[in-house]
């Protein structure tokens, strides 16, 4: 069985329908691409999966659990990870914070030893240090790890949003728009990283992106939406070269 | 290493604070006027640092402080009234005080944390009054607005041991807190709450928590009050005493708890010394809240933080 | 007969505190509008207002009627400076921070009274003679009757003016974007400084109106009936001008009823409650519109 199945999937904010009828299939390890024209509902199917929105219609199953009515926490915990398309890091918290702010839920102690600061704390604490300065290696941001967030250059704070968001261990990692803004170098840069956690984490990965040179470069499979639906799905060179794909991209 | 060199200092500043007071104290070089301020010294500590979990680490606006530390001045001050002995009866009315307190947290708090910003603002201060106004027509328990009298003196500057304990024990949690898992959560939905629910962060219950936390610390801090001033009306208890605890937490540089300590000292202290001048206290406070905040958004404050960043970074340049 | 008779008399009370809140609301909703800020200062404008309109009678011996535009004036010109100085550099501030702003100036315009008047209250005696209506075994007194008068002609002028002028146009689309407003040509510091001067003059005449009422002076009037106000504005769904002016009108009559037939103590405690409760069915109020943020 997959690992996320989508079926019948679809929101309605007042008359608008923002996705209708969306299905997906995604195999754990998979490399997939959820691209279409602005506007199409791409986020909007994210904020779905995420439980940012609850769905008018249709189910979630992710391993076979169904996902729809959680909240995001909850959602999260259930192994689904995702970045921003703008950046919403913890500004005003260090770098290694906002990775461990993300192992929230992956180290736990109790509200007391957070108050005395009792021994379980500490070594909970330098667990949580060491693990996050793992992730952060990975990425190459450990040196910066006593910076504020809101301190870093662009290209890392979308680093450091993909790194937080695989504190949380996730199974699925959604990254909306990881190249949005960076230039042709930051982008191939882009494209080694998500092919490195992928090996790394052995986490399933869902993207949305615009860059046609990163999709086809990477994902495996791809999804096209259009007003709200599905217009293609399938290989990158069979759906890039679909005459409804470019005739959505690029009009009549 | 870094980190226990700070705690030895904290902890030697501690002691030598408590030995100062102790010895200006016993060989009577305070005047009665400065006697009458260590106390309100420790309970403005406590308020401070308390509302900054929820103002300067939470990052919502508490307009209505002063209701937990009336429940908790109301409460504490009732089971004083039982006259027990002092080590039974003032440990029972600071667990009286704060769960009182801790229970009108949660209270307020289920409602008000659904909203956000300015509505959430706003509704603090409007629960402030409506528990000020409770108290004052709760006549036969509260003695209304002529106040309830006559509430043994067992926490003034005579007892300053105590007193202080709770004060150390106070920023001691707040600080702990706020470096700890559940302090990150509390930040971290400040910094960007939808990014800390996609992380499985629970926002409502960080919220509750922190906003309980500060309650309880508060209404220990009421007991403290009750036990010091002998007499309640609710009239001690209005906005004016939030917005006053509030600017303590402001000047002490939002989610700095030394500066908040610092803030609350001098804001007590300093008007006393200069008492000549004690009209202008409230106009003092004005204009330092105003002109805080123009600092901490003009161009100047951001050349430094830039600096500072630039240093940082050259730092890291000669490391890597 | 007789209750019927003192209710309808509870409902004018209201109606005229009400009318005065409303007043004032619309300057925080118009501000809030605009600035995306709440000017806690704006109560305190009320106060201005009624210790200009005692300088002006009482020590510089005015007449009447040039104390009042004076009054306005003064407060007006006071709002745009108030803008200028302490709001303006926070215009990409947090809100805590322009929040906290405003209360410092809200503390400063006290203080700065309370220096120059004392706290004693000083009597001041109403400059509105207009004489007592009878309807039936109803009277309906002088001041009541001008307070209803004067805030439906403001309002209604106001209603006009942000609808059918030029500068009404630009204060609506500086609300809806600043950003589009400023490209499109409007200048947007102009715009909130008229928000700011309207705003303020509106509680110009509503502290003159709540001085002719309550005939004392004190460096602190301002403080609750600008906070009532608040709560109306937010009650209503602040950013909306006919929010405010119901929300003020619903405050006011509530107020009035609860402190004739329940609990003159617990009628501050009901209105709050009353705030409360809309707040937690309809979290922007009940003409407010939602503001959802997106992801």
């Amino acid at each position: 069985m997959a690992l996320l199945e989508v079926k019948n999937l679809g929101i309605s904010f007042g008359g608008l329908r923002a996705v209708d009828n969306l299905n997906m299939s995604i195999e754990k390890g998979a490399l997939v691409g959820l691209i279409g024209p602005n506007g199409a509902g791409k986020t909007t199917a994210f904020n779905l999966l995420t439980g940012v929105y609850m769905p008018t219609d249709g189910s979630i199953l992710l391993d076979g659990v169904n996902l729809v009515g959680k909240k995001p926490a909850q959602i999260c915990q259930a192994g689904v990870a995702r970045t921003f398309q703008n950046i919403r890091l913890f500004s005003q918290m260090s770098v290694l914070d906002n990775v461990k702010a993300a192992l929230h839920n992956e180290v736990r102690y109790s509200l007391f030893g957070s108050i005395v600061h009792t021994p379980g704390y500490r070594k909970k604490e330098r667990e949580m240090d060491e693990r996050a300065e793992k992730i952060l290696n990975v990425f190459g941001l450990d040196i910066y790890k006593d910076f504020l967030a809101s301190n870093l250059p662009y290209g890392k704070q979308r680093k450091l949003e993909i790194a937080r968001a695989l504190a949380t261990d996730p199974k699925l990692l959604l990254l909306d728009e990881p190249a949005a803004g960076m230039n042709p170098n930051e982008t191939a840069e882009l494209m080694e990283t998500i092919e490195l956690i992928r090996e790394k984490f052995g986490v399933t990965i869902l993207l949305i992106e615009h860059d046609m040179k990163l999709v086809s470069g990477i994902c495996e499979y791809l999804y096209v939406l259009n007003f709200g639906t599905e217009l293609a799905h399938g290989k990158p060179e069979d759906v890039l070269n679909n005459p409804q794909v470019i005739t959505a991209y690029l009009g009549e | 290493m870094k980190k226990n060199r700070k705690l030895i200092i904290n902890g030697v500043l501690a002691v030598a604070v408590y030995v100062l007071v102790m010895v200006l104290v016993n060989t009577g070089m305070l005047t009665r006027q400065l006697m009458s301020l260590i106390i309100p010294c420790c309970t403005y500590t406590m308020l401070a640092v308390s509302l900054s979990l929820v103002v300067g680490f939470l990052g919502e606006l508490s307009l209505g402080h002063a209701a937990f530390l009336s429940i908790g001045a109301y409460a504490g001050a009732l089971v004083l009234k039982l006259e027990l002995p002092i080590w039974i009866g003032l440990p029972a009315a600071l667990l009286v005080g704060g769960a009182a307190a801790g229970i009108l947290g949660v209270i307020i708090g289920m409602p008000v944390l659904r909203l956000r910003g300015d509505y959430l603002a706003i509704v603090t201060l409007g629960f402030g009054e409506i528990i000020k106004s409770v108290f004052n027509a709760m006549t036969p328990i509260t003695g209304g607005a002529k106040g309830l009298s006559q509430i043994p003196l067992v926490t003034t500057y005579r007892n300053f041991t105590p007193v202080y304990i709770l004060t150390v024990l106070t920023i001691l949690v707040v600080a702990h807190l706020v470096n700890s898992r559940h302090g990150r959560a509390v930040c971290a939905i400040r910094d960007n709450y939808i990014a800390a629910e996609a992380v499985g962060i629970p926002v409502s219950r960080y919220k509750i928590l922190a906003f309980v936390v500060a309650a309880v610390l508060a209404g220990m801090a009421g007991v403290v009050y009750a036990g010091n001033i002998g007499i309640l009306k609710p009239t001690n208890f209005d906005y004016n005493t939030s917005i006053e605890i509030l600017v303590m937490v402001v000047l002490g540089g939002m989610g700095n708890i030394g500066g908040t300590v610092a803030a609350a000292l001098i804001l007590r202290i300093l008007p006393e010394l200069l008492r000549n001048v004690s009209n202008y206290r409230m106009l003092i406070y004005a204009i330092a809240l105003i002109a805080m905040m123009l600092f901490n958004n003009s161009s100047f404050k951001r050349t430094l933080v830039e600096k500072r960043n630039l240093r940082q970074a050259e730092k890291i340049q000669k490391e890597g | 007969m007789s209750l019927i008779n003192s209710i309808f008399e509870q409902l004018l009370n209201g109606l005229r505190t009400g009318s005065i809140y409303a007043l004032i609301a619309l300057g925080y909703t118009m501000v809030y509008g605009i600035a995306k800020m709440i000017n806690f200062a704006h109560g305190d404008i009320i106060m201005v207002g009624a210790y200009s309109l005692y300088v002006f009678t009482v020590l510089l011996g005015l007449h009447p009627v040039i104390a009042v535009i004076l009054t306005i004036v003064v407060c007006s010109v006071l709002g745009i400076v108030i803008e200028k100085v302490a709001y303006k550099p926070l215009r990409n501030a947090p809100s805590l921070a322009v929040l906290i702003t405003a209360i410092g100036m809200s503390y400063l315009l006290q203080n700065v009274a309370l220096l120059i008047f004392k706290a004693t209250p000083i009597p001041f005696a109403s400059i509105i003679s207009v004489p007592s209506l009878r309807l039936g075994s109803v009277t309906i007194s002088g001041i009541t009757i001008v307070t209803l008068v004067v805030t439906t002609i403001s309002m209604i002028a106001l209603t006009s003016f942000i609808n059918n002028t030029k500068t009404g146009r630009a204060m609506r689309a500086v609300s809806e974007d600043k950003g589009a407003a400023e490209l499109m040509g409007i200048n947007v510091n102009k715009t909130i400084s008229i928000t700011f001067a309207i705003g303020s003059g509106l509680a110009a005449v509503a502290g003159i109106l709540f001085i002719c009422q309550y005939q004392s002076l004190q460096p602190t009037l301002g403080a609750l009936p600008g906070i009532k106000a608040f709560v109306a504005a937010v009650l209503g769904g602040i950013g909306s001008i006919p929010g405010a002016m119901l929300g003020g009108i619903i405050l006011g009559i509530i107020e009035s009823l609860s402190k004739a037939y329940i609990s003159t103590q617990l009628s501050d405690a009901i209105v709050f409650s009353t705030l409360v409760i809309v707040l937690l069915a309809r979290p922007s109020g009940l003409l407010g519109k939602m503001k959802i943020e997106k992801v």
